[in-house]
């Protein structure tokens, strides 16, 4: 089973790196980007009995280690018959799950 | 005083900390592989500088998770200190130990810098031969050193005196200025509530002798060394 861990910085916390990127991109006459958030990609490929099953443990794999929650959201996405699609497509995403944001 | 030097792959100052302990300070001290989990003997553990596994994920994530990462509770509470500089700290922060995190430098660069350091605190273990407002000398080395905590773990901080040193300028004024990195309310070490866990961003062991620019980081020793002495926990062992 394939899935995807996307990792970002939570809310409110300050980018350093989306902000350098924004203004270089700004340095490019991209005026109209207000703002960028550079965050992280996981595929995953999993053996799992469901896609419950793998959620559940993909949760638990981002609690101990993929994320470090006192910083960083994640957002996880399956798939749970072939591939994922690459970056930017659509189509076969077949769930998505915002992270625990509370404190940790 | 039985000091060992934890040893990832990556650690880069594990040999500056042996020869500061063993050589400068005269105490008993050995390597501890990241595999180890038998501490018995040792009075006090320390995670140095370095790139642990490449910083891979995160700056700590990794060896956060190793095998003598997950027997630190344990050494802790069994009354073993633990000193984490640099990623050291980030191993601490990543694994719980310590609370909050060390992010990306806010000016992005990585900074290799002298830094001074304002004493918050002088009651811990590691701190007591210092003086409150003294200011210290030590470098600092690291691209992912930003401290940050949420608001209500910054309060806890405060409330507990976790807060041990903060960058200040050279006559201890805090400011911009004197803040390398960005950090939180320009925090640079904090300890755990019970005070036996330090983590900071300056090198202690890259300002141990006058020869390599200043002593300042030995009185962290001489605070751990007087404290064992003093309360007799050092013949206990």
């Amino acid at each position: 089973m394939k899935a995807r861990v996307l990792v970002r910085l939570k809310t409110g916390i300050l980018d350093a790196q989306g902000v350098t990127v924004q203004r270089a991109l700004d340095g490019l006459g991209f005026h109209e980007v207000r703002d960028v958030r550079v965050g992280k990609v996981l595929d995953l490929d999993l053996d799992a009995a469901s896609a419950g099953d793998a959620r559940r443990r993909l949760e638990e794999m981002c609690a101990r280690l993929l994320v470090n929650q006192v910083i960083e959201d994640f957002t996880i996405e399956m798939s749970g018959d072939g591939p994922l699609p690459a970056d930017g497509a659509k189509g076969r995403l077949t769930s998505s799950v915002k992270g625990d944001t509370g404190s940790p | 005083m039985n000091f060992g030097v934890v040893v990832f792959p990556g650690t880069w100052s594990d040999c500056d900390f042996h020869y500061v302990i063993g050589e400068v300070l005269r105490q008993p001290v050995r390597y501890v592989w990241h595999r180890e989990t038998n501490l018995e003997g040792f009075d006090c553990l320390v995670l140095p500088g370095g790139f642990s596994y490449g910083d891979y994920l995160r700056a700590g994530a990794i060896a956060g998770r190793s095998p003598v990462v997950a027997a630190l509770p344990d050494f802790v509470n069994a009354g073993g200190l633990v000193l984490g500089s640099c990623n050291g700290f980030q191993i601490l922060c990543e694994a719980g130990l310590l609370p909050g995190a060390l992010m990306r430098n806010e000016c992005l660069q990585y900074r290799c810098q002298s830094t001074n350091l304002l004493v918050e605190n002088n009651e811990t273990t590691f701190t007591r031969a210092m003086r409150v407002g003294q200011v210290l000398k030590m470098p600092i080395s690291h691209g992912e050193g930003k401290y940050y905590a949420d608001r209500d773990t910054l309060r806890r901080l405060k409330d507990n005196g976790q807060i041990v040193f903060r960058y200040c300028t050279e006559d201890g004024r805090l400011g911009k200025e004197a803040n390398p990195n960005g950090s939180l309310e320009h925090i640079a070490g904090v300890v755990n509530e019970a005070g036996t866990v330090l983590g900071l961003m300056p090198h202690p062991e890259r300002a141990a002798e006058s020869a390599l620019g200043g002593t300042d980081g030995v009185m962290i020793f001489h605070s751990l060394l007087g404290s064992l002495v003093e309360d007799g926990s050092l013949s206990k062992r």
